[in-house]
């Protein structure tokens, strides 16, 4: 998902027996399902969880304006220019205001960055996919999109409650992104024969790697059990990616497109489509940076901090001069 | 050769679409490049509102013309020579300051001319004017507040606000030269006379570049040619790169 692999503290559950009292009182507002509050008392496993969750969702959605960003000047026709360049600004949006959620925790924006510029903090292992054709603009908005959505609605219900507020107004766009995802994929898989190879080439490339964005499997999972006892995660890993895929066949049947698995059946027994196995060996291999884009995504975004640090540091003198000015009058 | 009121009405929404499709194109090759997240929105914000302004402007020239041509066709099939936006809109991004000076010396400029295009005796005009006239008029807050900012900043701000200003100003003075066509407009009160218009611009510029402490370039020869197609060789790039899809597959729908 944009926050995948969050590691916990400990990969062991913690038990009644190990709490303090404080922590056993947390844990019993969690359980009646009160929203935890930035001047609440939390553990400080919670509150560094919860950390590195936000922030590795906020900088999936900074890293996420590049894959699309690559389309917005060869966009086809003027309304797709603008429809995408809204689109990426809306991402941006949803990188703000999860920055300031991770903020209500006492972790500063430029600490974050700077965690995302050294490599120390990940984010979602979609965006080092590259975005070759303008098919992958409606994959990523139908598949993309469509997955981060999955996951993001459950987390309207989150036990914190900045968080969880965010994500009200995400899921909102979100799901405004993938109605505009998919009809870039309706368009070409009406279209020309080139546009239809175009559009079922994009889905040959997406369709895997957004499997993945779910994360790992649940028995290989092991930091999930404590982050759903926190609330802080709904549904598994697997519960997210089955309901993905049952949804998304559908569509691709209406599409006219082929979803690119062999091993994808309906199991008429389990109500639910059987699908193929994943390659993890892909996912680790990008999660550890060797995916086809982590240099240039990561290369992208040091080079933007570091080239933009004259007009940071312009505007801070001006308002140190305005501060001086101010006290001298 | 004096146009007739209608292909004036024409050239007119030609100019203004084109300078606005040229600079909205320029303005998002900064996405996801910007110095701080908050410019990154405010950069594809404003592309956002040019890129809506020109589809405006182009349906109207197409309309105009008469000969079915869309806002889209005019976006992505004419060539370099026949596209009509000033140069200073197609200059290409050394550095954020270079984005900054143009698009300040471009909305000094844009927010008077639309506010005067609100009043044009030609209802079509006035109409496209007037749906772009509050963007553009906080486009021109929100970049002379940078320039005195960034101008009136740090050492390093400030020489690279005046390095941007030192290039970018001899593109200036194309906004404010009149063509025959933009004398024609004057003269039947479609668009305002550009020469009275420039003063209107140069002193409130003079007010803005004082607070910067930056120094406005004189005696320098203007760089102009944008409005009969003549263009910087930056043109034929930037067009190659947004007219592909439609160059690649003829007659496709999108």
């Amino acid at each position: 998902m944009y926050a995948q692999e969050v590691k916990t503290p400990s990969s062991r559950l913690r038990s009644r027996s190990d709490m303090c009292e404080q922590e056993c009182a947390f844990q019993d507002k969690l359980d009646a399902g009160t929203k935890i509050e930035p001047k609440d008392w939390m553990p400080d496993a919670y509150r560094k969880t919860l950390v590195r969750q936000i922030s590795q969702h906020a900088h999936s959605e900074i890293v996420g304006q590049l894959p699309e960003g690559n389309w917005i000047t060869r966009a086809p026709t003027l309304e797709r220019k603008a429809i995408l360049l809204a689109k990426v600004q809306d991402e941006a949006g949803h990188g703000l205001y999860l920055y300031c959620a991770a903020e209500t925790l006492g972790v500063s924006r430029d600490d974050m960055t700077a965690d995302l510029l050294s490599g120390r903090a990940k984010y979602s292992s979609i965006f080092n996919y590259p975005t070759l054709t303008w098919a992958d603009v409606g994959a990523i908005g139908w598949l993309v999109d469509g997955a981060a959505i999955m996951n993001q609605v459950p987390l309207q219900r989150c036990s914190y409650g900045p968080y969880a507020r965010a994500m009200v107004r995400v899921c909102k766009e979100e799901s405004f992104h993938q109605r505009q995802g998919f009809d870039i994929m309706r368009v070409l898989a009406n279209g020309t024969e080139a546009q239809r190879a175009m559009a079922q080439d994009a889905l040959d490339r997406w369709w895997w790697p957004s499997l993945m964005m779910f994360g790992p499997p649940d028995d290989a999972s092991v930091h999930s059990a404590q982050s759903m006892a926190w609330g802080i995660k709904q549904d598994s890993n697997d519960e997210l990616r089955q309901k993905f895929v049952d949804q998304t066949v559908p569509q691709s049947d209406f599409l006219g497109l082929k979803i690119p698995d062999p091993d994808l059946i309906w199991n008429d027994d389990e109500q639910h489509y059987d699908f193929g196995a994943i390659d993890w060996h892909e996912f680790y291999d990008v999660i550890a940076g060797n995916g086809p884009c982590n240099a240039e995504r990561l290369g992208a975004r040091c080079n933007a901090w570091s080239e933009g640090a004259w007009y940071r540091e312009g505007l801070k003198a001006h308002s140190d001069k305005q501060r001086l000015d101010r006290k001298a009058a | 050769m004096v146009l007739a009121d209608p292909a004036l009405v024409g050239v007119l929404g030609l100019r203004m679409g084109d300078n606005a499709l040229i600079l909205g194109q320029r303005l998002s090759e900064w996405c996801g490049h910007a110095p701080v997240l908050e410019e990154d929105i405010a950069t594809a914000n404003i592309a956002l509102d040019l890129i809506g302004q020109a589809s405006n402007w182009l349906k109207l020239a197409g309309e105009v013309e008469g000969g079915g041509r869309s806002a889209d066709d005019l976006a992505f099939l004419r060539d370099a020579r026949e596209f009509t936006n000033v140069l200073l809109v197609e200059q290409p991004d050394p550095d954020f300051a270079h984005t900054l000076m143009r698009q300040y010396l471009f909305d000094s400029w844009h927010a008077e001319m639309l506010d005067r295009l609100v009043d044009s005796t030609e209802a079509r005009i006035a109409e496209v004017a007037a749906k772009s006239a509050k963007e553009a008029a906080y486009h021109r807050r929100r970049s002379a507040d940078l320039i005195v900012r960034l101008g009136d900043g740090s050492e390093e701000s400030h020489a690279r606000m005046q390095a941007a200003l030192d290039a970018l100003y001899p593109f200036a003075g194309e906004l404010d030269q009149p063509d025959d066509c933009d004398k024609a407009l004057a003269a039947a009160a479609i668009a305002p006379d550009l020469g009275e218009l420039a003063g209107e611009v140069a002193s409130a510029r003079t007010i803005v570049f004082g607070r910067a402490g930056l120094s406005v370039p004189t005696d320098v020869p203007v760089r102009s040619g944008g409005k009969s197609g003549l263009h910087s060789e930056a043109l034929g790039y930037l067009l190659a790169e947004m007219q592909i899809l439609q160059r690649s597959h003829p007659g496709a729908k999108w």
